[in-house]
């Protein structure tokens, strides 16, 4: 896995680089480390408490650890009327926790979102940013072996 | 029976995105070398006599926002592509950019040309990676042809906050900071990115404008109303048969979209309401079916066009539910700047809550209208403004509802 240094550095001279350098550290650590946003602040040459600001201002940012694989699911009115609940219990039951929890072998954490922006196939949820449309409860198995 | 008409769409499954030939091949970069041979004034009188206003919910005039940038002297100007996209229902931009990127680059060349800009951005919602490594390619292709010109195009992604498809809030976000929206005036036209003067216009905004130059304003000016002309991409969600995207001129009727093109409500069932706008449009019921979906008949019946979705409801939807749901949405996405938002959507959310559980009593309704109200006045962004809509519009026309949730 690529340093978070290196990684957040190579964004030093891009003006208000700071969220792309978060996205990009997400990108290889699936969440940004606490030690990152105290990094970015100083490459940036802005207070920590800013960085910190922009960091968790932002959903699609979480500092702090989650597991490798990001499910989060839209709760957005479109999605909750076709039924994104069972997939919620569905979900759950299949890995054995509850939305916002990292499954114990740090593989998948559940999460919810807004609106992705595929409602032409409700109810919707992402793996890792991968859409997945017009799921129901028993395609979660098949889905997640991809993943397992 | 209606018909679509394809402007916006126009290359839909006829160009390969990820190369630019076939868009040259059809035509495409012709109307930016036209562009180029006018004078940014005359340009800017053309696109301002089409009509155009603004796809991305505001309804400006487009030909007069790139007037303002154009009239202030700086050193540097920017032109932004506003592919924020988080409305809830609406992902129209997403099928612009995936299947037509490059008109989207070409309109904003040809606005960087008109107002003295040679750097752009396009700020694309951090739910679409994909959609960014498409748009990075394109721009590869167009640079690497000289096809922009001086004109450099970055893209820069969102991270998931909805406020910062407001304009001044993404110009925060692009600078590095928390998208809160600024205090307004100045506009972005005059003191934007930076400081310096910038448009900010929606995908589909700048992917008509090739058309235009192409084609000239008397031709677009004479399609749809005569108030808002052109086409408008509307996106089908909910219970309604064909859940798709469409384009259609703009005196269209709601019920036309409903029945011609969505194929009507599913599994047999009668129409309740349908929200238009996304999650900050208003509810509209069964007698306004026949109002054109321009932006102002739409504000005549207090309603909006806003980004063109239609979220359709069938009779056995619990209206308190979905609104329930939605006034969580305004709750969360708050950006916390200004208190009658920051407060007024936590209450909010808090007295539908308690109406859908059956825990509320006949004068909260008056409540939630007033606090509405001082909402849709005192918010300082779009956000709070909008957040009360959905309320006010089922309290209106969908009061029934609420009532039979009181024990
Ligand atoms: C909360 C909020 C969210 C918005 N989201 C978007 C968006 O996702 N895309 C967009 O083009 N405009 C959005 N807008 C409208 C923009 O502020 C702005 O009016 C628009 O980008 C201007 O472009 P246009 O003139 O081409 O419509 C939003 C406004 C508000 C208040
Ligand atoms: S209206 Fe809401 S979103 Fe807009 S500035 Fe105020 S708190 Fe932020
Ligand atoms: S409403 Fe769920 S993806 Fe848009």
């Amino acid at each position: 896995m690529a340093d978070y240094r290196e990684i957040i550095s190579a964004y030093k001279e891009v003006p208000g680089g700071i969220i792309e350098a978060y996205h990009a550290v997400q990108k290889e650590y699936s969440y940004i480390p606490e030690d990152a946003v105290v990094y970015a602040a100083q490459v940036f040459d802005i207070p920590e408490a800013k960085a910190y600001g922009v960091a968790t201002f932002y959903s699609y940012l979480k500092v702090g650890p989650r597991g490798k694989n990001v499910i989060r699911i839209c709760e957005s009115a479109p999605c909750h009327i076709a039924g994104a609940d069972k997939v919620v219990a569905a979900l759950e039951k299949e890995l054995g926790i509850k939305m916002g929890e990292t499954t114990p072998d740090g593989k998948f954490t559940l999460e919810f979102a807004e609106c992705v922006g595929q409602c032409q196939a409700t109810p919707v949820i992402t793996i890792n940013s991968q859409p997945y449309g017009d799921v129901t409860a028993d395609k979660i198995a098949a889905i997640l072996t991809e993943y397992k | 029976m209606a018909e679509e008409m394809r402007i916006v769409l126009r290359n839909y499954g006829k160009v390969d995105p990820l190369n630019i030939d076939s868009y040259t091949q059809v035509g495409g970069y012709q109307a930016l070398a036209k562009a180029k041979s006018m004078s940014q004034t005359d340009l800017i009188e053309e696109v301002k006599k089409s009509g155009l206003r603004g796809r991305g919910g505001a309804g400006f005039n487009t030909g007069m926002k790139w007037s303002f940038s154009y009239g202030v002297k700086a050193d540097q100007k920017y032109v932004i592509c506003n592919a924020d996209e988080g409305e809830p229902g609406t992902y129209k931009d997403r099928i612009i950019m995936e299947n037509d990127p490059q008109s989207v680059l070409e309109g904003m060349a040809i606005c960087g040309y008109a107002i003295g800009a040679n750097k752009g951005y396009i700020y694309c919602r951090g739910e679409y990676p994909y959609v960014v490594e498409i748009l990075n390619k394109a721009i590869a292709q167009a640079s690497e042809k000289g096809l922009l010109g001086d004109f450099n195009i970055e893209v820069r992604m969102g991270a998931g906050a909805y406020v910062c498809g407001e304009e001044s809030a993404l110009i925060e976000s692009i600078e590095g900071h928390r998208g809160e929206p600024r205090f307004k005036p100045p506009f972005p036209p005059v003191i934007g990115l930076w400081g310096k003067p910038t448009i900010v216009n929606n995908v589909e905004t700048f992917a008509n404008i090739p058309a235009i130059v192409d084609k000239g304003a008397d031709w677009y000016k004479g399609i749809g109303a005569a108030g808002y002309p052109g086409t408008k991409v509307m996106t089908l969600t909910g219970d309604i048969v064909n859940r798709t995207v469409i384009e259609v001129p703009t005196n269209t009727t709601i019920r036309q979209v409903l029945d011609d093109f969505g194929g009507g409500i599913t599994g047999g069932k009668k129409f309740k309401a349908v929200q238009i706008g996304g999650t900050s449009g208003g509810f509209i019921p069964e007698s306004l079916l026949d109002t054109p979906i321009d932006f102002d008949s739409m504000s005549a019946i207090g309603a909006t066009l806003g980004s063109g979705a239609f979220f359709v409801m069938d009779e056995t939807r619990d209206i308190v539910d979905v609104i329930d749901r939605i006034s969580k949405f305004f709750a969360h996405e708050s950006c916390g700047k200004c208190t009658p938002c920051r407060e007024g959507t936590q209450r909010m959310h808090e007295m539908l809550h308690r109406v859908k559980n059956g825990g509320a009593v006949a004068g909260d309704l008056d409540y939630m209208e007033r606090l509405g109200s001082v909402m849709s006045k005192a918010c300082l962004c779009g956000l709070g403004q909008a957040a009360p809509a959905p309320v006010l519009t089922t309290l209106k026309h969908f009061r029934n509802d609420y009532t039979a949730k009181f024990n």
